[in-house]
């Protein structure tokens, strides 16, 4: 097979001059077009008016067109290099940063590459069928955006295997493209990426909640010593930014529609008059706020404190901080339950390293909730919504094995059965909402359970035909 | 520390040269200990005295090809040996003394190697008290003759003395050799006086006791029977051996240069016009330096890169029928890598000549990595070398253990001898463990060299060697493994190296402190 690889692959990496990176990628790209229509979207389209990058640089980034989505020129970018760049922390700090993998390192680096790497496609996986149900053609064109750029983010993940890891880092490649969301004999590597997201409401609060926790994810690879990888964390975060957009004015138009509801009929009962309840909204807010906690892992983890320290993964926004970027003598305050109380731990700042991104995702989540809020207080209703207690339905950490309510309370097993229901989503509300999820692909209209946008895809209009079906 | 010495330069012993037998008298200096801070009474040792033992093993074999008989004895109104210096032990760090102890061994196993292939029998004329070390050393003889004068004895005062082991294979040679019962050997291992006369000979521990004024004689006649019954041939030229005067690491067919916490060995083939038998013995010469002087004097160095360059063809005639001598030369080299506690990683490049004796270099490494670019094939081809000529301390050839759990295996890769084996083909024999291709090459090498040397040295010593001697036990194995690595514990633990430890508190009228607890 031979392609035009400026072209067909659209690169700041000297693609054309790495006869090694090409060998790669040559044997690895049909896996992945096959990877895609098996497992990517399954509503067939005509074309998708979606971004592509073909550059790092602000116009590079924001090229606009119809592409019909196999032909999407998947590309591989870094963020421009910065020739000074030194370590920012860990006992290698001060030193320049790596552009090769050290071989001491060699494993772990796979590692957390891989473990990226393997979220990226899943959730196209977990959102393949949601095409079938999108409520407008601006919505299901941000669905597919998400998508292609999910895919290109798994491309960034296997360019640094195939360039950096060698053989070793070819089978992991390969591996990403083997491995598949819910997928009984080789699922995805974290448990949240084998659930299935299915529904519009689900995909709105994943990409608000799930995407921030790859959002904090990329940002302390970010501040990674291998300098390929930082560089490209960086750029991707560009992108992830725009997923998030989505979730959160996903969630705001959701909220919108609920309150226009609530003021037409007067009450908090909507679900007759085709709308989602708050209470509903809330308890989709618990679920994946809880969910997307768990993707920080233990609050305690000598990975991570072994990571910091090879200068591997720092913290998020490692340089703004004020300290001496070792930690080997500091201390951090984490929350857990002593005694059927919550209480505060006073433990070693180097292993508690995940609580402390855990808590920087929490202070960003914190701010959706408030301008949620603040739609509900613009339609004159009272600001309800709120994100619940960090213990709240946890399955994995110091709060995993305990019952603890939204606002903080320890539970008994038989309170947290009795009340569940009004926290967590019940079957019943989830046949509610799948429900309300018919297709409309009519442009200009949209469903009846989400308000219109404020405004279309790149200065074009809302009744935009976004998707040729 | 240089290992190159001759007879004119010795200060330790004396060799005497009487036909078909000679003598190895034992006359060590006091005052020329390697390093200060010790005294080399009694005949005891440190590493100078061993390096000129060895040498002169190894000179008898290849100068004096009318020896028949070595005797080693004590020089007159001296005792035999005292074993290896107490203080100068007790002195050196942990490494120094594994390093000495590895040494020391292969010397008593060249000796025994001597008399088993190349018609030299070693006597040991034990005419004083043989303590420890003194002792091994006679236990490394065909023949221990002891004299008995009411007050000379054998003695492994180790253990009740300095709460270490015996560090030469005496407690193996002890059970196995000489057959001695566990019973016995556990008193006489723990009496710290020793035994003397008609029960040492009762015991198993010497094969004749002689009174004083028959003892000379008596020595003479073993020695001349021992020569009597050799097959070495007669009339053969001596094989001279010049100093190699290598310029730092770097000889006339073998180079080593070090890069950080490795070192690339280059092991150069035959030069056309060269002659094969000179090349081999000079390689192996200059190899078995190279061993010796890395492991004393590098012990940073902890990853061994074993490369190639040459003519396999030039190899191949060069190695089909070596000298005797050479060859055995060549086989304890090569048991010098087999011990030796660095990692040993080949790189088979285009250009190389891994085949018959040099394609065992790359079989005693823990990793061979042989690069696979069309452009520029790189091959390793067999011979006879690789099929018992050059067998590992365990008796097996390096195949036969590489294919422990099969059998069949050898005999099936020794039809392939007389063709060149190619990158793909070494990989699916299993020769190789990796055969990246020109585009993978620099990398794969890179990381797997740096992911080495970020491990634990400690843990790749005990790791490397459990995995190089697959199959069965031998004495030798034995006491590179089983020996080597319990006193390697015991010498860390604080009953022996700490503060208040035997090896501290010898000789100064203190006690020493022991952990009770067993461990």
């Amino acid at each position: 097979m031979s392609i035009d690889y400026s072209e067909r692959i659209p690169n700041n990496v000297d693609l054309a001059e790495d006869r090694r990176l090409r060998r790669a990628l040559e044997s690895w790209q049909p896996g992945f077009l096959r990877w895609w229509s098996e497992m990517g979207p399954a509503l067939p389209t005509r074309d998708v008016y979606l971004r592509t990058a073909v550059a790092v640089g602000r116009e590079g980034w924001a090229h606009f067109d119809h592409v019909a989505l196999p032909d999407y020129r998947w590309g591989i970018f870094l963020a421009e290099r910065d020739p000074d760049r030194r370590v920012a922390f860990g006992e290698n700090k001060g030193r320049p940063v790596w552009q090769q993998v050290p071989g001491e390192y060699r494993a772990e680096l796979q590692r957390l590459i891989v473990v990226q790497g393997d979220t990226e496609p899943a959730s196209v996986e977990q959102q393949r069928r949601l095409g079938l149900t999108a409520p407008s053609l601006y919505d299901l064109r941000n669905l597919f955006q998400v998508n292609v750029e999910e895919g290109r983010h798994l491309w960034a993940m296997v360019y640094l295997l195939h360039a950096y890891f060698g053989r070793p880092g070819r089978d992991e490649a390969e591996a990403l493209l083997l491995r598949n969301s819910g997928s009984e004999d080789s699922p995805r590597i974290l448990g949240a990426f084998n659930e299935e997201t299915p529904d519009w409401l689900s995909f709105f609060m994943f990409t608000y909640f799930t995407d921030r926790d790859g959002k904090y994810q990329l940002g302390t690879l970010k501040e990674s010593a291998f300098d390929p990888l930082s560089r490209t964390c960086e750029f991707m975060l560009k992108e992830e930014a725009h997923h998030m957009f989505v979730g959160t004015t996903g969630v705001d138009r959701v909220v919108e529609r609920t309150a226009q509801l609530m003021r037409e009929h007067d009450g908090d009962d909507i679900g007759g008059h085709g709308g989602i309840p708050l209470t509903m909204i809330q308890k989709y807010i618990n679920f994946h706020y809880s969910v997307s906690l768990d993707l920080f892992g233990g609050e305690t983890s000598t990975n991570v404190a072994n990571y910091y320290t090879a200068g591997l993964k720092g913290r998020w926004q490692e340089e703004r901080r004020q300290d001496d970027h070792l930690l080997t003598e500091a201390v951090a305050v984490v929350p857990r339950i002593e005694g059927g109380r919550l209480a505060q731990a006073r433990l070693p700042a180097l292993t508690a390293l995940n609580a402390d991104l855990r808590a920087e995702y929490a202070a960003d989540c914190a701010t959706g909730v408030t301008r949620w809020n603040r739609i509900l207080a613009g339609h004159g209703l009272d600001p309800v919504l709120y994100l619940p207690h960090v213990g709240f339905n946890r399955k994995v950490g110091a709060f995993a094995g305990h019952h603890v309510s939204p606002d903080g309370r320890v539970l008994g097993e038989a309170v947290w059965a009795a009340s569940r229901d009004r926290w967590l989503p019940t079957p019943r509300d989830k046949e509610h909402v799948r429900a309300l999820m018919r297709p409309v692909y009519e442009p200009g209209k949209i469903a009846a359970w989400v308000a219109p946008p404020r405004s279309g895809v790149n200065g074009r209009p809302f009744d935009y035909e976004y998707v040729h079906l | 520390m240089s290992f190159d010495v001759d007879p004119g330069s010795y200060r330790h012993l004396r060799l005497e040269l009487d036909g078909e037998v000679a003598w190895i008298v034992l006359e060590v200096d006091e005052d020329a200990g390697l390093t200060p801070g010790y005294d080399l009474k009694l005949n005891s040792y440190d590493l100078g005295v061993d390096i000129e033992l060895h040498d002169a093993v190894q000179r008898l074999r290849f100068e004096h090809p009318e020896v028949r008989a070595v005797v080693i004895t004590g020089g007159p109104g001296r005792v035999f040996c005292a074993g290896a210096n107490i203080r100068m032990l007790a002195q050196s760090d942990h490494a120094w003394k594994v390093n000495f102890c590895k040494f020391t061994n292969e010397t008593r196993n060249a000796i025994e190697d001597a008399t088993a292939h190349s018609g030299q029998t070693y006597l040991a004329a034990v005419n004083g008290t043989a303590a420890g070390g003194g002792y091994e050393l006679a236990l490394a003889c065909e023949r221990i003759i002891l004299i008995d004068d009411g007050s000379t004895a054998v003695s492994m005062p180790e253990v009740p003395l300095l709460g270490v082991l015996p560090g030469t294979g005496g407690l193996t040679r002890l059970t196995d050799k000489r057959g001695v019962r566990k019973d016995l050997a556990d008193v006489f291992a723990t009496r710290s006086e020793g035994v003397r006369g008609r029960t040492a000979l009762a015991w198993g521990l010497v094969d004749e006791v002689v009174p004083r004024s028959r003892f000379e004689e008596t020595v003479r006649r073993r020695a001349r029977e021992a020569a009597a019954r050799s097959s070495r041939p007669a009339g053969a030229a001596p094989i001279p051996l010049p100093p190699l005067r290598p310029d730092g690491y770097v000889y006339e067919t073998v180079a080593a240069r070090p890069d950080g916490r490795q070192v690339t060995i280059t092991v150069r083939g035959p030069r056309p016009g060269d002659d094969g038998q000179g090349w081999l013995l000079r390689m192996t010469r200059e190899l078995d330096d190279l061993i010796l002087r890395l492991r004393t004097n590098e012990p940073e160095l902890g990853t061994w890169v074993i490369r190639t360059e040459g003519d396999i063809d030039a190899v191949l005639a060069a190695g089909a029928r070596p000298h005797a001598e050479i060859g055995h030369f060549y086989k304890r080299t090569l048991k010098r890598l087999d011990v030796t506690s660095r990692s040993l990683i080949a790189l088979i490049e285009p250009g190389s000549c891994f085949a018959g004796p040099l394609l065992e270099l790359a079989l005693a490494c823990d990793r061979q990595y042989m690069l696979d670019d069309p452009g520029r094939p790189a091959a390793i081809q067999f011979s006879r070398a690789n099929f018992g000529d050059y067998p590992m301390g365990n008796g097996l050839s390096r195949l036969a253990a590489r294919f422990h759990a099969e059998p069949g295996r050898p005999a099936a890769l020794e039809r392939l001898a007389g063709r060149r084996i190619g990158p793909a083909e070494a990989l699916e024999l299993g020769l190789v463990t990796f055969a990246p291709d020109d585009l993978d090459w620099d990398d794969e090498v890179r990381l797997a060299l740096e992911e080495r040397a970020a491990l634990s040295p400690d843990a790749l010593t005990g790791l490397e060697a459990n995995l190089r001697f697959a199959g069965p036990e031998t004495m030798e194995t034995k006491i590179f493994a089983r020996l080597a690595a319990w006193q390697n514990w015991i010498f860390t633990r604080p009953g022996a190296a700490g503060p208040e430890g035997a090896l501290r508190r010898y000789g100064t009228g203190r006690r020493p402190v022991y952990d009770r607890r067993r461990a």
